[in-house]
């Protein structure tokens, strides 16, 4: 409408006189301020009235139980009794292996992509781990059930256990049945790699030309070229797609509610199930109907809200701050 | 000056559409006029239980070829189908486990249960080098799943089994790990049989588990099984028929050791219908019935009406079909390996749905 309104003054304008055009494209511009003020103040607004929602649901189960719902191991839907803490230990753990094994791959692809590959390898290889971003949730988790899992319980975790002899340790001591925490840990690497490799190489082949010149003029390696100059320029921006990939890692849902076993315990060794926030949710949803295992699951909504506002304000800082120290280097 | 107030008020009442569709309050509205629409058509509207849908939703299309009436369902779940019909979106409800006392007080009036078909829940297993069916009690299986059982080759696995060579291996325990009516079912006759049962995780549709790995949904339960050696699980009927997977036979509380089918869960049910009082409302627990050919973890799962039902038109349509539920839509059930209603019973409910009222009784 105000747009109609402006082609009219401007197709007036010959016969107007000068002042009302700018008036008229004043107003334009105020509308379309105006407009676009109100799109940017939805999200925001959305966010609020999201953590409102949560608050106000999750509320019950926070006053009834306090501290105890993060602390506690104990959910007992047909006692009442809820407690999370194996979910938020679940969702943490899960997630740090799913960083510790796709940031080296993710950004190794992307250093390859952007400085080794061969320019006709270059595109399929990028499309090809850009589509790994495009599989649904639901299929990693069948391709988890069906080929992952028998490989971790037949192949992996007998040769971790016992070949490399780290079923000594609480990390890798019990039964291997397949699903586990390092199951839905590393189904959650493949998940995140194509976030991490796709945005680090967009970030370095952003490095400019002449910062990888002037190393090689110094006489640097290639390595050297790569470690000195092009890595820390791009430093920032890398470590913004591991931030993306963990919050990706945090909120998945499906695939690890297929693979970690969903038990509530807490425990040390990798080979054990577990359970995650978002899984625990999708799991009981759907059939809980008392007030308070409804106001439960809304609870560790908000507390994986909280989590994720957290994890993300830790890495803007990080990315803040290695921005900072990165800037005076080149 | 005119020029700029008209402006204003262009942007106040755009940003004013942004704000509501922004608001929270959207949803339902949306979900107001749907059923405002749903009211001037012809078509009735359900959710609930997943368990039955394959067979509802056959039903719905029978039904809807011989009348003419369309009736919607979401299988949603039977938690979600409660507090649908407990808010009145819906015109029908289902549910694999009967409403509690407290759910019932937060409905709009007084809600009926009808029995619409039966389930069952069977153990399947994973034991490597055994050849025969195996045979378990309600006592052994609540063992197992409370962890105290831990081998198969346990002294009261294998005293029941007498000629099957049982590996000395562990058992893993696999439940499901979404609520689900069929955990209901199963955790209902664990706690009806087994004392440390009853005192420990009782029954629901979900419930805090001794041992074991928790899987999602029957495919869920059925591939971990399936992969795992020495694993235990537990599927409906129909799922692991379909799927063709080795299930045990359940002794049941005649003596007898009942390898799960149509007819014995349909015998089930007779011999709980036989001991109904006149008055029930069909709340009521089959695990663990009586009859010499019953299969002890049967149950029937529902359809939720409201007694008094305030649309006339409406009202006398869902009457209609529920009856026709009741009779032709027994047999149907058979053939798709649902099992039946035993036949006295469908005609003391075909009575029962007399007792609907129609109308303005609001």
């Amino acid at each position: 409408m105000s747009e109609g309104d402006g082609a009219a003054v401007i197709a007036n304008g010959d016969d107007a006189p000068r002042p009302l055009r700018i008036v008229g494209s004043a107003i334009a511009d105020r509308v379309y301020t105006w407009v676009l003020t109100a799109f940017a103040l939805c999200i925001p607004a959305l966010l609020l009235l999201l953590v409102i929602a949560l608050g106000l649901a999750g509320w019950p189960a926070f006053r009834r139980f306090g501290f105890a719902f993060l602390t506690s191991s104990t959910w007992n839907p047909v006692a009442g009794i809820y407690g999370a803490a194996p979910a938020i230990y679940g969702t943490v753990v899960t997630s740090i292996i799913a960083l510790i094994v796709a940031t080296p791959l993710g950004v190794g692809v992307a250093l390859f992509l952007s400085d080794l590959a061969p320019r006709r390898v270059r595109q399929p290889v990028a499309f090809l781990v850009d589509l790994l971003a495009a599989i649904p949730s639901v299929v990693y988790g069948l391709w988890g059930i069906f080929v992952l899992l028998p490989f971790l319980r037949e192949t992996l975790m007998p040769f971790l256990r016992d070949t490399l002899g780290l079923g000594g340790t609480v990390f890798f001591s019990g039964p291997a049945y397949g699903p586990s925490m390092l199951a839905a840990g590393l189904i959650l690497a493949v998940m995140v790699l194509p976030y991490i490799s796709a945005i680090s190489r967009e970030v370095l082949l952003a490095v400019p030309r002449s910062q990888r010149e002037a190393a090689l003029a110094l006489g640097a390696t290639r390595w050297e070229m790569i470690r000195g100059a092009v890595i820390p320029y791009a430093k920032s921006g890398i470590i913004g797609g591991i931030i993306l990939g963990l919050g990706r890692a945090l909120g998945e849902t499906m695939a690890v509610t297929m693979l970690i076993g969903n038990r509530h315990e807490i425990s040390a060794s990798l080979l054990a199930p577990g359970y995650t926030m978002a899984s625990l949710i999708a799991n009981e949803f759907a059939e809980a109907s008392s007030d308070l295992h409804l106001s439960a699951l809304m609870a560790v909504g908000l507390t994986l809200f909280v989590i994720t506002m957290i994890v993300n304000g830790i890495a803007r800082w990080l990315v803040w701050q290695v921005g900072r120290t990165g800037s005076g280097r080149p | 000056m005119e020029h700029i107030r008209v402006m204003r008020f262009i942007v106040a009442t755009t940003a004013a559409v942004f704000a509501l569709a922004c608001a929270p309050g959207d949803e339902s509205s949306s979900a107001d006029t749907a059923g405002k629409a749903s009211t001037s058509g012809v078509s009735l509207t359900g959710a609930g239980a997943t368990f039955p849908y394959p067979l509802y939703s056959k039903w719905f299309s029978d039904y809807a070829n011989n009348t003419g009436i369309k009736i919607n369902y979401g299988s949603i779940g039977s938690g979600g189908g409660i507090r649908q019909l407990t808010e009145g979106t819906v015109d029908f409800g289902a549910t694999d486990s009967p409403m509690t006392d407290e759910e019932m007080a937060k409905a709009k009036g007084p809600i009926l249960h009808i029995p619409s078909v039966l389930g069952a829940v069977v153990l399947i297993y994973n034991v490597p080098g055994i050849t025969q069916q195996l045979k378990l009690t309600g006592p052994v299986i609540a063992d197992i799943y409370l962890g105290k059982i831990k081998k198969w080759n346990d002294k009261r696995i294998a005293g029941l089994n007498v000629g099957t060579s049982l590996p000395d291996a562990d058992i893993l325990v696999v439940h499901r790990s979404d609520g689900s009516g069929t955990t209901f079912i199963f955790t209902d006759y664990l706690a009806t049989i087994s004392a440390p049962w009853a005192s420990g995780p009782s029954r629901g549709k979900e419930v805090q588990w001794p041992a074991g790995l928790g899987a999602k949904g029957n495919e869920g339960v059925t591939g971990q099984v399936k992969q795992t050696p020495g694993a235990i699980g537990y599927t409906e009927l129909i799922y692991a028929k379909q799927n063709k997977l080795p299930f045990a036979s359940v002794q049941n509380a005649a003596g007898n050791f009942v390898e799960p089918s149509v007819e014995t869960v349909t015998a089930a049910a007779a011999g709980a219908a036989e001991r109904l009082a006149p008055d029930t409302d069909y709340r009521l627990s089959i695990v663990n019935a009586p009859g010499a050919q019953a299969y002890p973890i049967s149950s029937f799962t529902w359809l939720l009406v409201y007694q008094k039902q305030a649309d006339q038109e409406k009202g006398r349509k869902l009457v209609d079909f529920l009856k026709w539920a009741m009779t032709d839509g027994q047999g149907v059930a058979g053939s798709m390996d649902y099992a039946p209603l035993p036949a006295s019973m469908a005609s003391r409910l075909t009575e029962r749905l007399g007792t609907i009222t129609v109308g303005s009784g609001t």
